[in-house]
């Protein structure tokens, strides 16, 4: 029997990367899964973002493992789209338990050449997506009666400082602000609130050309490979390791969210390889 | 199969309360243990420590798992007893891959006759006893190659100094739990290369002999705006030994193979209320 038979999960950017992962790790426990994704692109983003064929693989898998999955195209920066995704998937698999806030976007450029809009794209998905995801889903966890876990993506960038990312170090720093704050307003409902803070993860956010850019800019960004790469990622890590795993995500988050951390609310969970203590 | 099939850990205060728990729960996994206790009781402490019969009782439940234990009484500030105890366990069990430094006092509501002597109590057992445990052990992980995984325990007094008061107890406990977690970081260095993990748990009140006694109930009524300062912010009171457990299994697991130098509070949301 699954850690989460009979739970229901909200998760965010779940067509592909670390939020396809999750899905599959908590169906593999037993839980029903409530997906959006954005499906489209932002303009101040230079990679591809996720597609409709990638939302359905994560559809394909999910229902691989007997697993009921309502997958929705909705923005988090469109609370009213979350609010109906979230409530159809309530109507639809009958309760909800867990809430993973994953949607996330990458951008890279000193402060002084930041625009405008790639600043506001930032905050607006990786702050705002978030606060609007919880405010969407924090109803369905009460009514339901039996407290919940909710898990907020946020990053290693979320606990020091990084070049040439100020948008996202504010977006992830102010999720712990978030973490904190619902964790006291939460708890009376044993509804618990953590964050996890990975180091660089082997998904296409780290693996294109504008982050190979940004980590190379001595080559040609189509000429960089992923070993060209490695070397600059691992000297972020302590552990003599490039990058993590999106299932070492999963695995964080099924623990924070299953019983076997039934008390353990308002924490900063690394899987970073020893990043930040560096 | 469990998730520690063919691993040993050492445990230090393996007699009863969280080191017992650990025992039984990475022996569910499938490891085997080397177990370690003073079961004797210290001078400024007030409530009853463990006993050898307590130890016994945990080698039964290991045993009772179909696992492995090697225990010994020795005092974790006695780095040569410590090194005796590790090379009885790795001699018969042939590997050490995990080490729980768990052992520690709490001198709270106690006498106090002598208010230095309490400070070096605690911080020999609390954090002396913390660094020996894992000097004695570390060399023979690096040298077998395969990584590890080190978890010592702190407490939410590792965080923060809520309750603090001026006795030697509450400023020697705090100190050395806090101390632990500057063990934790430089040790997360010294053994990143090979592949070693070090993190830190914090939990807040749990049930064992160690909170759960007289002394420390009357010390709580006579202090109820230290117990107020000391309440979780979730609705629960106090903390069963094996939430400890849990979290420790899920970090010495390969779930957590990439987590290092993280300060983990299983304490009920108590650091951030």
């Amino acid at each position: 029997m699954g850690k989460l038979e009979g739970k229901v999960a909200f998760i965010t950017g779940a067509a592909r990367g670390q939020g396809r992962s999750h899905a599959v790790r908590l169906a593999q426990e037993g839980a029903d899964i409530i997906a959006v994704d954005l499906l489209d692109t932002v303009a101040t983003v230079g990679y591809p973002l996720a597609t409709q064929e990638d939302m359905e693989e994560t559809v394909r898998q999910v229902e691989a493992l007997d697993r009921r999955i309502v997958a929705t195209k909705a923005d988090v920066r469109d609370g009213a789209a979350l609010k109906a995704a979230v409530d159809d998937g309530v109507a639809q698999l009958g309760r909800l338990d867990i809430v993973l806030a994953n949607a996330g976007i990458a951008s890279f450029a000193p402060v002084e050449e930041m625009t405008d809009e790639m600043w506001d794209d930032m905050i607006d998905i990786n702050l705002t997506g978030v606060f609007k995801t919880v405010r969407a889903a924090v109803p369905h966890l009460k009514a339901s009666g039996s407290g919940g876990a909710i898990v907020l993506t946020s990053s290693t960038a979320g606990i020091k400082g990084l070049a040439n990312l100020a948008h996202y170090v504010a977006a992830k720093h102010g999720v712990v602000g978030l973490v904190k704050t619902l964790a006291n307003e939460l708890a009376p409902h044993m509804i618990r609130v953590n964050s996890v803070h990975p180091t660089s993860v082997d998904t296409t956010m780290i693996h294109n050309e504008q982050t190979y850019a940004a980590f190379r800019p001595d080559k040609a960004p189509a000429d960089v490979t992923r070993d060209d790469v490695g070397e600059a990622f691992q000297s972020l890590n302590a552990l003599p390791i490039q990058w993590v795993e999106p299932v070492d995500i999963s695995n964080a988050i099924l623990w924070l969210v299953s019983d076997d951390a039934r008390y353990v609310t308002g924490v900063q969970l690394p899987i970073d390889a020893g990043s930040v203590i560096r | 199969m469990g998730k520690l099939e063919g691993k040993v850990a050492f445990i230090t205060g393996a007699a009863r309360g969280q080191g017992r728990s650990h025992a039984v729960r990475l022996a569910q996994e499938g490891a085997d243990i080397i177990a370690v206790d003073l079961c004797a009781q210290l001078e400024t402490v007030a409530y009853p420590m463990a006993t050898p019969e307590d130890l016994a009782e945990t080698a039964k439940q290991v045993e009772a798992l179909d696992r492995r234990i090697v225990s010994s009484q020795a005092d974790v500030r006695d780095v040569s007893a410590m090194q005796a105890a590790l090379d009885a366990g790795v001699a018969e069990l042939g590997r050490v891959d995990i080490v729980l430094a768990n052992a520690g006092i709490a001198q709270q509501g106690g006498p106090e006759l002598d208010v230095h002597r309490t400070w070096d109590e605690v911080i020999g057992v609390n954090l002396t006893g913390v660094y020996n445990t894992v000097h004695v052990a570390a060399p023979r992980m690096i040298e077998q190659g395969d990584g590890g995984a080190i978890v010592l325990t702190s407490s939410t007094q590792g965080l923060t100094g809520r309750g603090g008061d001026g006795s030697g107890a509450t400023s020697g406990y705090a100190a050395a739990k806090h101390g632990v977690v500057g063990l934790m970081r430089t040790f997360a260095h010294w053994l990143a290369p090979h592949n070693i993990r070090v993190n830190t748990v914090h939990p807040t009140g749990v049930a064992t002999p160690m909170v759960v006694n007289d002394v420390i109930g009357k010390w709580i009524e006579s202090n109820p705006e230290a117990a107020g300062m000391l309440a979780n912010l979730m609705p629960v009171e106090i903390l069963e030994a094996a939430d400890i457990s849990n979290a420790i299994a899920f970090l010495d697991s390969d779930e957590g193979r990439y987590i290092t130098g993280v300060t983990l509070p299983v304490d009920a949301g108590f650091t951030v209320r």
